[in-house]
């Protein structure tokens, strides 16, 4: 397993010079221009001394490299500096948004928290909610219950979630008032009462992502139970005895978890990247709002980065995914 | 093995139903049987002869729904099963009665220890703690066989071949000591000579702890080399009983006698067996009010249509003890 672990992060390395290379390509060819962001009263040839200043100038295999060296290099120097008080990156030149002007990694730390307290949770909750749901309605296959979660699992993935979003926000804002519309970025959670105010302004996004992941983790964890339910071994399981909550909750669970465990940690990156119409719709100032933003400001360095770091997490979770199925199916052995 | 000893397991006009979508079933149809103290009693019969659901509703191991038992007692150390609750149903299963089943490749969970899935009655039955469970089974992996027994117990089923699987489903059924051993054509999946090897063992552990088995099997071959008595299956019924010496001897049901016909010879070719009579076991939608087997049958009359034969004892015993039979042609014109 471990030999395995080392390969697939040797291979890859390949895969993801190429994944940034084709990522760089692709934000460079597509139209808009830096320029566009600066106002045209500005004289043009100081218009062009700021785009020499920003090196958009330079060909593109010099900013390639220039920010495959950043990337690689220059960050994670920068931030071991901040984690252990060093200065080794003092004086280097840092991947620097065109918009803004300050640093992309900085920007991208600070958003980082609204992503993970909003998109991450709601994740977690679809997780705890959709297991014991799928348990039982395999369990219970046709039973009411069954009946309502497939109807729910439904709508959960069929309606958009910017429609479930707008629909919550029309009748929980707006009409009833419970909950604010609009998620505030600045608060700070230092006491009881800003501790509820935000779990307020949480409350309906995370409900929103919520519904959709669970709904379709549950209807994993359904088919795979009822795949389970009907092998061989729980009629053996059966025949010794063995209570009906050993046979349900560890015969098959543990079987059935398999594909399922796979397909949550495969699901995982979709946290960052897949809740960007949420974040628009709640107005939540996270990773997929930044992206958004960046990509109508034409901010090359934001929007390489950020799509870049997306397609790290698919590949590490890929790989993640790979070693927890050899860890929970004895069968299956990579070396 | 007297005849008048009192059957460790009892079993009087059991009656077992499918409730299915295209209507219903009639699998088991007033089935009776007993099995004697350390006896060995074969049941034979095509593949949809009723044999594995008869076995199986006996001890609670069908789906309900759609499986509907609907009549009958089966007596067990004086109690009868169907009468009791689901809880008290599970104290028997694993404990009294052991079972064993047909494909050793699918009957064991894949992803616990070998050593796991044998401890799990003795501790859910027998009260050991971990450390004696695992000390009793590596004694039951060596039972059945198994070299190296006490390092095994930390295999996964994927590690051992498929007649060492059926060995570890054996131990697994005799774990705690059974009264009756009902074993569901343990050896169908398995090549000739490991299922000799695994007719030996049984044998074998007969001999050293004298349980009563059920062994059923399409192959009346693997039943005269290892039953005391025989009962053959058609259509959900039992059609015929007797000790295997007698049946093999004198087979009095036609379909017995195109059995018997069927056997293959030592090196046979398994698939071929059984075809050698024409079409298949019925799919009974109601209570048979006819026999069973009229529809294939060479010495079909009037009365087989209209009326579903009784068992009747052919040697002036009662029926279940000698040699009986269901079969208006053996009573009317072969007897006449
Ligand atoms: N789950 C089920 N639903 C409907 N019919 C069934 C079911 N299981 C078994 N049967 C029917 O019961 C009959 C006997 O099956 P079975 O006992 O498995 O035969 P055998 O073990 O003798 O090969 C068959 O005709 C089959 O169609
Ligand atoms: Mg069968």
């Amino acid at each position: 397993m471990l030999t395995f672990t080392i390969r697939r992060l040797l291979m890859a390395i390949p895969t993801l010079l190429f994944i940034s290379l084709v990522i760089f390509l692709l934000v460079d060819f597509a139209p808009g221009s830096p320029m566009s962001q600066i106002p045209l009263t500005v004289p043009p040839e100081v218009r062009l001394k700021i785009i020499e200043a920003m090196g958009a100038n330079d060909p593109l295999f010099v900013r390639y490299l220039l920010w495959l060296k950043q990337f690689f290099w220059v960050e994670p120097l920068v931030l071991f500096d901040t984690l252990f008080g060093t200065s080794h990156a003092h004086g280097m030149q840092r991947i620097v948004s065109w918009q803004s002007r300050s640093p992309v990694m900085d920007i991208i730390w600070q958003r980082l928290p609204q992503t993970l307290s909003v998109v991450g949770s709601a994740y977690v909750i679809g997780v705890l909610i959709a297991l014991p749901i799928g348990i039982y309605s395999a369990y219970r296959q046709y039973s009411w219950f069954d009946q309502l979660g497939t109807f729910i699992a439904m709508i959960g993935f069929s309606v958009p979630t910017f429609f479930t979003g707008v629909v919550l926000i029309l009748v929980f804002s707006v009409n009833l008032g419970w909950f604010p519309s609009i998620y505030d970025t600045s608060l700070r959670v230092t006491d009881w009462e800003s501790f509820l105010k935000q779990v307020k302004q949480m409350a309906m996004p995370v409900a929103v992502l919520a519904l959709y992941n669970a709904a379709q983790i549950s209807r994993y964890m359904r088919s795979s139970m009822l795949d389970n339910l009907a092998q061989d071994y729980v009629r053996t399981a059966r025949a010794k005895g063995m209570a009906e909550r050993v046979v349900v909750l560890k015969h098959v669970l543990r079987n059935s978890l398999i594909p399922v465990v796979t397909v949550i940690a495969l699901g995982i990156p979709t946290i960052f990247g897949g809740a960007i119409i949420t974040e628009q719709v709640f107005k939540v100032n996270g990773l997929g709002a930044l992206l958004i933003n960046a990509i109508h400001g034409s901010d090359l360095p934001m929007v390489q980065t950020l799509t870049f770091i997306f397609a790290v997490l698919i590949v590490m979770f890929n790989l993640i995914a790979d070693v927890l199925y050899g860890m929970l199916d004895p069968r299956i052995r990579y070396d | 093995m007297a005849d008048g000893a009192t059957p460790v397991l009892d079993v009087r006009g059991l009656k077992t139903v499918f409730r299915t979508r295209g209507g219903e079933v009639h699998a088991v149809n007033s089935v009776s049987f007993h099995l004697n103290p350390g006896e060995l009693l074969g049941v034979v019969g095509e593949s949809g002869s009723g044999k594995s659901v008869t076995m199986m509703s006996l001890i609670g191991l069908l789906p309900s729904p759609p499986a509907d038992v609907r009549a009958g007692t089966v007596m067990l150390g004086g109690r009868d099963l169907l009468k009791m609750s689901a809880d008290d149903l599970r104290d028997v299963r694993g404990a009294k009665v052991g079972f064993v089943f047909q494909d050793p490749m699918t009957s064991l969970n894949p992803v616990f220890t070998v050593g796991n899935q044998i401890m799990e009655p003795l501790i859910r039955h027998m009260g050991l703690n971990k450390k004696q469970a695992q000390i009793r089974a590596a004694e039951l992996l060596a039972l059945v066989g198994i070299p190296d027994a006490a390092a095994r117990l930390k295999s996964y089923p994927h590690q051992f071949s498929g007649g060492m699987r059926q060995r570890v489903m054996i131990a697994i059924a005799l774990a705690c000591d059974p009264d009756v051993l009902i074993a569901d054509e343990p050896t169908t999946a398995l090549d000739v000579t490991i299922q000799a090897q695994i007719l030996e063992l049984v044998k074998d552990l007969r001999q050293k702890l004298g349980m009563a088995i059920v062994w059923i099997t399409h192959d009346l071959g693997v039943i005269a080399g290892i039953a005391d008595r025989v009962m053959v299956m058609y259509g959900g019924q039992v059609v015929e009983q007797a000790p295997v010496r007698e049946l093999f001897a004198n087979p009095q049901h036609p379909y017995t006698r195109a059995l018997l016909k069927t056997i293959p010879s030592l090196t046979g070719e398994r698939e071929a067996r059984l075809q050698v009579i024409e079409g298949q076991p019925p799919i009974l939608s109601g209570a048979p009010t006819a026999c069973p087997f009229r529809a294939r049958c060479a010495y079909a009359f009037a009365r087989c249509e209209v009326e579903n034969p009784e068992r009747r004892a052919i040697d002036g015993r009662a029926v279940g003890q000698g040699h009986d039979v269901a079969c208006h042609w053996t009573a009317e014109v072969a007897h006449a």
